[in-house]
């Protein structure tokens, strides 16, 4: 079955995409990647914020101890220190490109307004098919008000548009007030396609050490349900690709995502899981399951569980929020 | 022609990288920066003036450099080598070799002191002086412009006569001098060694296209006459290097000769000289010449060939008195060496009826960069103008043993009144020095302006001053010494007004810089009273300003460079005030700019906040201040430190006359406890509410600032009132108290100890914190006082064998001047806890001999019984055969002692004698009863007498086992030292080896050693290490008889202790491989312990023990004592710059080696743990007997 995908305006092989992760640091993790069968890969993300913290940390490691004994007056070669910025990232996205022949998109988190356009030039340079847009902000934070934090995407969006000629996602937080407007500010903002949603870190707590451990842990499949209803609501409603994230572990997942319209399903907790050669156990079940249920393309499947576009979504919406009820107060969740 | 302000290093490195295609090299200081310099170029792929780039190549030794270079010259290709000292003896062997064969090449010389009877680092000329027999021609140059001009020089004329040359200057004082030079571009390189030169070079190499022989081995028949064809090339080598030097003043306008002479034309005085003291001179000659007096000075600058034409011709036959002075000491010479040549060429020119024959006196000055001044100078041309001047002398000390030294105006000032001079007076750690070289970069660039700087640093890694002398004038400085007389003093750190005279050194009307923290309205009320008097005195204006609360408000805590550097553009008036801040700012932009715009806006604020921030102080006609300066030294110190040692710290060692100094080396130890050097505001405060008394914090203590005692409660009568105790926690003795003392003073705030701290208290402290250190000096003071007075512990009672016994072992090594927060001084006060009272230690030279021998105070200690590690440094590259002479000694005395003792059996008891000479010694309650045995012994003894009973006597403190440690860096036991290591260890002798690995050359800046790890970035491998690092246990370990560890204090220190013990106990080599995180490594020191754990815990340091005497009953004698990897190698890398640095600057490169490294890691974990399991049978035989 012909598993061809359209995404963001770049034809990928099949809707699988790599998203970003730790097994995207290295060029045979891309390759490893390529070679599983993966559509395209995210590269992990560019912290605008890390770069510079680490560059800051290696000049005053490299000062420290210096100038102060004469026979060591300095400790590592003169250059050392000279290297910061995101070399290491962009030297990554260029050899990537050049090992593999699926598209490779980097994935950016910037901080400030120039840190996002630098970076993102440079992406484009470094041979990135597209960028991901990773506006992380924080969530915690209890006096930002929210149309500020919409409009920052929406800026962000704009000012890396302004600077680079290749397609141009956004990563989006599931935490709007009103994600739907927000998808489509983005999409009328030239947005080339949206990717819900952006995983935050939720520090977990260990009662044993009494202390907050930094995490973001895999998914699961239940956490799909988040994403796979809100590309349900969009779909057919804006003109921007759509990627769903998050709580894909098997071909049933994948199939999911795109009987609710989504173009492309990424990837990152099952491959990391079982590895990247579990892209061709999601890929061969979801052609064995199209074959199954009697599909010629997966243009046939792609949105045909989507909230008709005629339909009222939010009518739609609280119909089955009370079905769902329903279920629960009829103990499909128990007896315990 | 470009102007640059460099060093005399970069300034030769530069033409000698330019000029070569191969460089052989090896660290040593002062030369390093030129070795470092060729190879950052040349892993920049920067080309020399023929588009060839050089290839640099780290030997493991001078000797290897000088090897490989005799081999690539042979080869054909131009190769040079950068070196002094020491470095430069290795060489000797193959300097003959190449100077016989008449090859064509220079070596460039940092001249440094010998090593005699101390080391030094410092400049003279000393090693130069042992090798110009070799056949070498040499060639001095006397200051920055002249290594650059020099270098060249010296390479035209070798290219042209075919003699090697030494090319040297000063170590130090011209090496690492900043001064603004005319740089010589390659038309100016391609024109004096023209390619036809080079190609004839190449064409003389070995080819087996045109085969011949070199190096044969020759007979009485021919040797001699074969020795003597080489006359001709040497008889050409002074025009030819006159010839280089015309061509090169022609296309420079910089005219130069063999020997120069300045003064007046009809001088009666004359002083020849060599090096960066003629520039000396020849501007105290010309202040001289103005006064009406007839001096001159013959500055010789082609040394060997001796130039004795060059040298008739410069030197005025009106002279009636000749002072040569000489760098260097030849004890039992009837004279120094450039002595006995000047008077040699003056006596032959007599004879021949040349000339009439001047009195020559021959006098020795600036021993190991020892200061030479003008008014040393005037001192010397006074002694001339005597009538019967002295035959020998010594200008710049005081002699008063043999009387050789000669009195000078030490006020003297010839300097130009339009020159700006300044001091800074700084820490190591603040940036001073740093800023310093900003300000000469800047101020060297304006097209009027020359700018020179020097800069004098501590003998202490951890809290160092440093002394930033900087001079700034319309015209070239030739002031190589040290600024006598400043306009301006910057005192960057308050403390140092307590602690050096910063005033000592400012001109009359001067003006003084101070950071402090106090409201300008305080701060004439703070300062020190004999520091209110000179600025009364001199008429000093006095600014101050809070630079550290400027650098905090910009948001740049800590860096007060900026500030300071910023007032003194605004007050000295080097620049207009307004021009100068544009040029800082470009300056920031320029240094700053690649670490974001951020960094670069945070230094303008602060730059721009400074003006407002800096106040002048008004200072009152009366000095009012209460505040008088401490001594240095307690007054119960031993008479040799208040007398001798305090003099030193005070900084006034350049006054103590001979007599005050050991004749021999020979200083007393112990004496760090006398420095208290207050280098943190933070120190490590004990809790004792929540310790529960493992002693991790103790052990793990780089500076033995963390001691712990335990006695009966009655013995707190009279304690202090803030000094802490707590139960002791121990089975066996109840009722006890504890208390753990901390240094206050010496402490460095490292921070190891609350790392190592197993406790968390519920407010997130340990039970040892780092606290303010300044409230509690008083208090600690007392509870220090009172601690030492309660009984040490019983070593009999300790249990050894526990982290947490060894606290109760008193450290025979404290307050070391290692960085902070070292990671080799554990292991080192280990030892001195474990074994220090009879303990001899064999030291390589490198950071262990630096912070354990650098005067003027060291750490090695004694006990009460006054018993304390008897320690050496013999060299860098001979430590292992010179620990095993130690031994050897020792074993032969032992052997002497127990004959004698078998001879007196009857005499001295039988039961006695027997008990002495069956006794274990193995555990320290049965060496305690045979110091017991010993003492009785010796009781008997008195009683006794013969020849016998004498001899006996001599030797008896050998009955009590000594242990022989050697300990040295890896770059004494990988590379320099790899072969005596190696056939000591195969010797079988018991001598135990300790090696502190911090995997690079630490003391002289972090160079890649063949203990380097592959991937990391060091000097000399700036691209990455290539090659892994060498697996020397596995190499000890196939000798079957030599236990090995390898051991990490902060992943497992009761193996490590398990390890030192067995090491000891073993009766044969024993060689321990300990794990030493590094200020080079690139990390945060006070996670230096964190970082040991994880380099085991990825597998990247396995530990382990192979025990022989495992293996000889039977058992499997390799124990792997360290889990499986249990994180990838790259949670351990990415922690440390020196791997992080390559994933930045190439990236693919550090993947592929990283890639490497974890496979090399998973592999070597496999070969280990099939030793840990294979059969006892399938490891070496130990061939020892009676074991």
């Amino acid at each position: 079955m012909d598993l061809t995908t359209h995404y963001l305006g770049l034809t990928l092989r099949n809707p699988l995409v790599a998203s970003a992760s730790p097994l995207s640091q290295t060029v045979d993790g891309v390759r490893r990647l390529a070679d599983a069968g993966l559509g395209a890969v995210v590269l992990y993300s560019l912290l605008e914020e890390q770069v510079r913290r680490e560059s800051e940390q290696n000049a005053r490691l490299v000062d420290a101890g210096t100038e102060s004994f004469a026979e060591s007056l300095s400790y590592f070669p003169s250059e050392t220190e000279q290297e910061p910025g995101p070399r290491r990232y962009l030297s990554l996205l260029e050899r990537s490109v050049a090992a593999v022949d699926i598209p490779v998109i980097a994935s950016l988190n910037g901080v400030t307004p120039g840190g996002w356009a630098d970076y993102a030039v440079a992406m484009q340079g470094a041979g990135a098919a597209a960028l991901e847009l990773n506006i992380y902000y924080l969530p915690g934070d209890r006096h930002i008000p929210g149309r500020e934090v919409e409009q920052r995407h929406v800026d962000v969006l704009a000012r890396v548009k302004d600077v680079v000629s290749i397609p141009v996602a956004v990563k989006l937080s599931p935490f709007f007030s009103s994600t739907g407007e927000m998808a489509v500010r983005l999409d009328e903002g030239g947005a080339d396609g949206l990717v819900l949603f952006n995983r935050f870190l939720q520090p977990d707590i260990d009662t044993e050490t009494l202390t907050a451990v930094p995490s973001v842990g895999l998914s699961s499949p239940v956490d799909a349900r988040l994403p796979r209803t809100w590309i349900s609501l969009l779909y057919g409603r804006v003109s921007a690709s759509l990627a769903a994230t998050t709580g894909v572990e098997s071909a049933t997942d994948v199939a999911a995502y795109l009987l609710a319209g989504a173009d492309v399903v990424m990837s990152a907790s099952a491959l990391l899981r079982h590895g990247p050669e579990h892209a061709a156990v999601l890929l061969d079940g979801l052609a064995e399951w199209a074959a199954r249920k009697g599909f010629g393309s997966l243009d046939e499947v792609r949105g045909r569980l989507a909230v008709p576009v005629s339909a009222d979504e939010t009518a739609h919406e609280r119909a089955r929020y009370v079905s769902a009820l329903q279920g629960a107060n009829t103990g499909v969740y128990g007896p315990w | 022609m470009t102007r640059a302000t460099i060093d005399g290093n970069e300034a030769a490195a530069s033409v000698a990288y330019r000029l070569n295609e191969v460089c052989c090299i090896y660290p040593i200081t002062p030369s390093s920066p030129m070795a470092e310099l060729a190879d950052e170029w040349s892993s920049r792929h920067r080309t020399n003036v023929w588009g060839t780039v050089p290839k640099v190549v780290e030997m493991q030794s001078e000797a290897g450099a000088a090897g490989a270079l005799h081999g690539a010259l042979q080869g054909g290709s131009l190769s040079t080598t950068f070196t002094a000292s020491q470095g430069l003896l290795l060489m000797i062997p193959n300097m003959y070799k190449i100077a016989g064969e008449l090859t064509s090449a220079v070596m460039h010389v940092a001249a440094r002191s010998l090593a005699t009877q101390g080391l030094s680092i410092f400049g003279d000329h000393s090693d130069v002086m042992a090798v110009r027999q070799t056949g070498f021609a040499m060639l001095a140059a006397a200051s920055v412009q002249e290594c650059h001009d020099l270098s060249l020089v010296a390479q035209a004329a070798t290219m042209s006569t075919r003699v090697p040359f030494v090319h040297f200057f000063d170590g130090f004082r011209t090496s690492h001098e900043l001064n603004t030079i005319h740089m010589l571009d390659d038309d100016d390189l391609r024109a004096l060694v023209p390619e036809s030169l080079v190609r004839a070079h190449r064409a003389r190499g070995m080819s087996p296209e045109r085969p011949f022989i070199r190096g044969t081995s020759q007979n009485p028949d021919v040797y001699f006459q074969a020795r003597e064809t080489v006359n001709p090339f040497y008889a050409r080598v002074p025009a030819a290097v006159q010839d280089a030097m015309d061509l090169l003043g022609e296309r420079t306008g910089r005219a130069m000769r063999l020997v120069d002479y300045h003064g007046h034309p009809e001088a009666d005085r004359v002083m020849v000289i060599m090096g960066s003291g003629g520039e000396t001179v020849r501007e105290t000659v010309a202040a001289l010449t103005a006064r009406d007096e007839r001096v001159g000075v013959a500055q010789v600058r082609l040394y060997r060939p001796f130039p004795t034409r060059a040298l008739l011709d410069a030197v005025p036959t009106s002279v009636r008195r000749i002072a040569v002075l000489d760098r260097t000491k030849e004890p039992g010479s009837i004279g120094e060496p450039l002595f006995l040549d000047v008077v040699t060429a003056l006596t032959e020119a007599y004879q021949d009826g040349e000339r009439e024959l001047p009195r020559t006196s021959g006098g020795r000055y600036g021993l190991s960069s020892k200061e030479f001044t003008p008014g040393m100078v005037a001192g010397v041309f006074d002694e001339l103008a005597l009538e019967r001047p002295r035959r020998r002398f010594t200008i710049g000390i005081n002699d008063d043993v043999s009387g050789t030294s000669l009195s000078y105006d030490a006020a003297m000032d010839i300097e130009p009144p339009d020159s700006v001079r300044a001091i800074f007076y700084g820490l190591g750690a603040d940036g001073t020095v740093g800023a310093n070289k900003n300000t000469i970069k800047i101020l060297g660039a304006e097209e009027n302006l020359h700018a020179q700087g020097y800069f004098v640093y501590d003998s202490k890694k951890s809290g160092s001053q440093t002394v930033s002398h900087l001079r700034f004038g319309p015209r070239a400085i030739q002031a190589p010494y040290l600024v006598q007389h400043a306009s301006f003093i910057g005192c960057h750190q308050f403390s140092l007004l307590r602690q050096v005279n910063v005033l000592e050194r400012a001109a009359h009307g001067a003006t003084l810089l101070l950071n402090c923290r106090q409201a300008p309205e305080q701060v004439w009320d703070a300062l020190p009273r004999p520091v209110q008097e000179q600025i009364i005195s001199k008429q000093i204006s006095l600014y101050a300003i809070d630079a550290s609360q400027i650098a905090r408000d910009a948001g740049m805590t800590g860096r007060i460079n900026v500030v300071l550097q910023t007032c003194f553009f605004a007050i000295s008036g080097v620049l207009p005030r307004h021009e100068a801040i544009v040029k800082i700012k470009a300056a920031i932009e320029k240094s700053y700019r690649r670490r974001g715009a951020e960094v670069v806006e945070r230094n303008h604020a602060a730059v721009d906040a400074t003006l407002a921030g800096l106040h002048q102080i008004m200072v009152p006609e009366q000095a009012t201040s209460v505040v008088e300066l401490p001594p240095p030294v307690p007054a119960h110190a031993p008479e040799f430190v208040r007398t001798v040692t305090a003099e030193m710290m005070a900084g006034r060692g350049d006054l103590l006359p001979v007599s005050a100094l050991p004749v021999d080396g020979s200083y007393p130890s112990g004496t760090t406890q006398y420095e208290k050097r207050n280098v943190s505001e933070l120190v490590a405060v004990w809790d004792p509410d929540s310790c529960i008394q493992c002693g991790n914090c103790s052990f793990v203590c780089p500076h033995s600032v963390i001691r712990s005692r335990y006695y009966e409660p009655a013995q707190l009568a009279g304690a202090p009132a803030a000094f802490a105790s707590a139960p002791l926690v121990a089975p066996g003795l109840p009722d006890r108290r504890y208390t753990l003392q901390v240094y206050v003073e010496d402490c460095t705030g490292c921070g190891l100890c609350v790392d190592a701290c197993p406790i968390v208290t519920p407010d997130d402290r340990k039970a040892i914190n780092l606290d303010p250190g300044a409230p509690r000096i008083a208090d600690e003071r007392e509870n220090i006082a009172f601690f030492e007075s309660l009984p040490a512990t019983d070593r009999t009672r300790v249990d050894f064998g526990t982290v947490r016994g060894t606290q109760f072992l008193e450290p025979l090594f404290e307050f070391s001047g290692a960085c902070a927060g070292c990671g080799e001084t554990p292991y080192v006060k280990l030892l001195s806890q474990l074994f220090g009272d009879r303990l001899t230690v064999a030291n390589a030279t490198g950071c262990s001999s630096i912070y354990g021998g650098n005067l003027p105070t060291t750490p090695w200690t004694s006990d009460a019984e006054g018993r304390g590690p008897a320690w050496s440094n013999s060299l860098f590259e001979d430590n292992a055969e010179f620990g095993l002479g130690l031994r050897l000694a020792a074993d032969g005395q032992t052997a002497l002692a127990r004959r004698r003792l078998t001879e007196l059996r009857d005499a001295a008891g039988t039961d006695l004698v027997d008990a002495i000479l069956s006794a274990p010694q193995l555990r320290e309650s049965e060496l305690r009863e045979q110091r017991g045995r010993v003492a009785e012994l010796m009781r008997r003894l008195a009683g006794l007498d013969g020849p016998v009973v004498t001899d006996l006597l001599s030797v008896v403190e050998h009955l009590v086992r000594r242990s022989v440690w050697i300990v040295g860096g890896d770059g004494w036991a990988y590379d320099i030292g790899s072969g005596g290591l190696d056939h000591v260890l195969a010797t079988g002798c018991n001598v135990n080896v300790l090696v502190l690995d911090t995997e690079v050359y630490s003391n002289t800046g972090g160079q890649m050693s063949k203990s380097t790890p592959l991937g990391a970035v060091a000097k000399f491998a700036a691209a990455g290490k290539t090659t892994g690092k060498k697996d020397i246990a596995l190499q000890a370990i196939a000798y079957g008889n030599v236990y090995v560890a390898r051991v990490a204090m902060g992943s497992d220190p009761q193996q490590t202790l398990s390890a030192f013990r067995e090491a000891e106990a073993y009766d044969g080599p024993s060689l321990v491989l300990a794990y030493s995180h590094c200020i080079a490594h690139g990390i945060e020191m006070k996670l230096g312990l964190d970082q040991q754990s994880r380099a085991v815990d990825s597998g990247y340091w396995p530990l382990i023990r192979y025990n022989p005497v495992l293996r000889a009953a039977g058992g499997n004698p390799f124990l792997l004592d360290s889990p499986r990897p249990r994180l990838p190698l790259a949670d351990y890398t990415n922690r440390e710059l020196r791997y992080r640095a390559l994933a930045n600057s190439d990236p693919a490169e550090a993947e592929r080696l990283h890639g490497l490294a974890q496979l090399a890691v998973d592999q070597r974990w496999e070969v280990y743990e099939e030793m840990a399991t294979r059969g006892a049978h399938r490891f070496t035989p130990d061939a020892r007997k009676d074991r």
